[in-house]
């Protein structure tokens, strides 16, 4: 039995002279909800892009299950159950909320045949419930693109929920939210977590959020893993303040 | 109770049976019209379900052409003796061999460019937006270069597709024959579409155009989807373009074949006008261009170019989603699109 879902191990990501990621290292265990801190520009998402496959790494390895990922394209790395949201919301907004739905359910088989299969019915069902689950069944025949960023937001949830992915990356999922919401939003991802079993690693600007939510928080500043460790930890550390406040 | 839509698919199949008897002297036009249907449903299936704005769909109408006529004289005769010196008074066909080497030819028109589809598709079909467009409009012309250069089709001449056998009827019956054929081509291309939008394929196309970046996040294969998309398109238009061949009698590499300018563009025009991303806007607007378009070229002569240049920036500018864009802001009801006021300012709870 493995222990952690996801190893990230001594990676490497350079946008010409820039060092986005420099020998970032980290585990995240299997059912576990952790946080990704760091001020702006840190290279927190650079980070979610390397693990999901959106760009090569220089060098380093990222296994997800105990399987190499880091040089697989995005799609193959989604099939294997990692998903992430984007922190500027992505859903294909001339379709209507269930359409988004059903289309992000994972297709039974995948071959160039399946490409003209079926949408199941079924999923009609699933889709409103997930719906509900995140407060939008009301809005299911609109189309996505009319919905405001929060609500967009939550629908992008929904979206990766209806994958059934085994982990979910989260880019920023209580930004642009109605702070009425939030700890609505706080709620759903622990019962994502607990009900579910979805292991979660999170980017996050809240500090009440991720530290209500996380149980091991990693900080990245210029590009580098400063600290890491449990929430009241991380609230104390030294280089973590200093880097979100500048130091004298 | 026979509901509308029904009724509407009736009414299309009678007037397309009808059609040659009652406008006997529009026969022609009216299976140019067919013709011209395919090729906006088909750019449709890039430029309008999937948004990739593909100018390069000419490419496959060409190939189609060259394809059927080749296969239709080259299967019996000589086809570098046929193409060198008007072969046609030479090598005759015999019905027979005439209707055998057409359908031949002409189910290869479909799968060859089909084939090319799939090959140049996966070079070519990473590129996005912009660089998509160019590099197919590239393509499009690159081919009418080629084939102008092949001496076996002709080259620049061209080359003449077998005329109709003798003995078993006049050119009233020949154009009945293509007629019909046109007609079969563009029903099972409608109902093809219809059918394939309705599965996973309409939906990720559509996802595609929205998010690509989103499909594959989610891990859709989203070549699988594109590359099928263009060989669904070729298929169609490759024998959309052998007819074509067979009904005009002569294929030039530029002015027919790989005619960018005129059927090239058409196929953009006419389904922007319609409406694209709609199963139905592509038909409407090609029907309505090519109404229009032959309007032109009969009353306004010599400005036959400067009324359609018209006529797209009426369209530009008053229907900037189509006929059908507009009917559905209109209309939203009879589009299944109402949404319910309460609905929309509903406030999102979690509890």
């Amino acid at each position: 039995m493995i222990n952690s879902i996801l190893e990230v191990n001594q990676v490497y990501k350079y946008f010409g002279g820039v060092k986005a990621n420099e020998n970032i290292s980290m585990t995240v265990d299997k059912g576990s909800i952790v946080g990704l801190i760091g001020p702006n520009g840190s290279g927190k998402t650079t980070l979610f892009n390397s693990i999901v496959g959106t760009h090569p790494i220089e060098q380093g390895s990222i296994k997800f299950n105990d399987k190499e990922v880091s040089k697989l394209p995005v799609p193959a790395i989604a099939k294997l159950g990692l998903l992430r949201t984007f922190q500027q919301t992505r859903i294909y907004g001339k379709l209507n909320c269930i359409d988004n739905m059903r289309i992000s359910a994972k297709s039974s088989q995948d071959n160039f045949l399946s490409v003209f299969s079926k949408i199941p019915t079924e999923l009609n069902e699933k889709a409103e419930q997930l719906l509900n689950f995140v407060g939008l069944y009301q809005k299911r025949k609109l189309r996505a693109g009319d919905l405001s960023f929060g609500q967009q937001k939550l629908l992008e949830l929904a979206m990766a929920l209806m994958n059934e992915p085994k982990m979910l990356l989260l880019d920023e999922p209580s930004a642009g939210i109605n702070p009425t919401l939030i700890n609505g939003i706080i709620d759903r991802l622990i019962k994502v977590n607990h009900e579910f079993g979805i292991t979660l690693l999170v980017i996050e600007h809240n500090m009440r959020v991720i530290m209500s939510l996380a149980q091991h928080i990693f900080c990245l500043a210029h590009g580098q893993l400063i600290a890491n460790g449990k929430p009241e930890e991380i609230k104390n550390d030294q280089r973590v303040i200093d880097a979100y406040l500048g130091v004298q | 109770m026979i509901n509308q839509k029904t009724f509407l698919y009736l009414a299309i199949l009678a007037f397309g049976i009808l059609a040659p008897f009652i406008f006997p002297s529009y026969k022609l036009q009216i299976s140019i019209m067919w013709i011209l249907v395919v090729l906006s449903l088909t750019w449709d299936v890039q430029g309008g379900q999937m948004g990739y704005n593909t100018f390069g769909n000419i490419m496959f109408f060409g190939l189609g052409m060259y394809v059927c006529s080749s296969f239709h004289i080259g299967i019996f005769f000589p086809l570098a003796e046929w193409t060198a010196s008007g072969g046609e008074k030479t090598f005759i066909h015999t019905p027979s061999q005439f209707f055998q080497g057409f359908f031949i030819g002409l189910i290869l028109a479909g799968i060859i460019p089909a084939l090319v589809a799939a090959i140049i598709g996966y070079g070519i079909l990473g590129l996005r937006g912009h660089y998509f467009a160019i590099c197919t409009l590239g393509l499009g012309i690159a081919a009418g270069e080629l084939a102008g250069g092949i001496e076996l089709v002709g080259a620049g001449q061209g080359m003449t597709s077998p005329p109709w056998p003798k003995g078993i009827g006049d050119t009233e019956l020949r154009s009945e024959f293509f007629y019909y054929i046109c007609f079969l081509l563009m029903s099972s291309t409608f109902l093809f579409l219809r059918w394939a939008y309705s599965k996973r394929f309409g939906l990720v196309l559509n996802a595609i155009r929205d998010n690509e970046d989103k499909a594959e996040a989610m891990g859709i294969n989203t070549m699988q989807y594109k590359i099928m998309g263009w060989v669904v398109s070729a298929f169609f238009v490759g024998i959309a373009g052998g007819l074509m061949g067979n009904m005009i009698g002569y294929i030039e590499p530029v002015e027919t074949a790989f005619a960018g300018r005129t059927f090239g563009v058409f196929m953009v025009l006419m389904a922007i006008l319609g409406g694209k991303g709609t199963l139905w806007g592509p038909v409407i607007g090609a029907i309505a261009f090519h109404v229009f378009k032959e309007g032109f070229w009969t009353f306004f002569l010599g400005w036959q170019y400067v009324a359609l240049g018209a006529l797209i920036v009426i369209v530009v500018i008053f229907f900037p989603e189509g006929i059908m864009g507009w009917l559905r802001e209109k209309y939203p009801k009879r589009f299944g699109e109402l949404v319910d006021e309460k609905d929309r300012k509903a406030q999102v709870e979690l509890k």
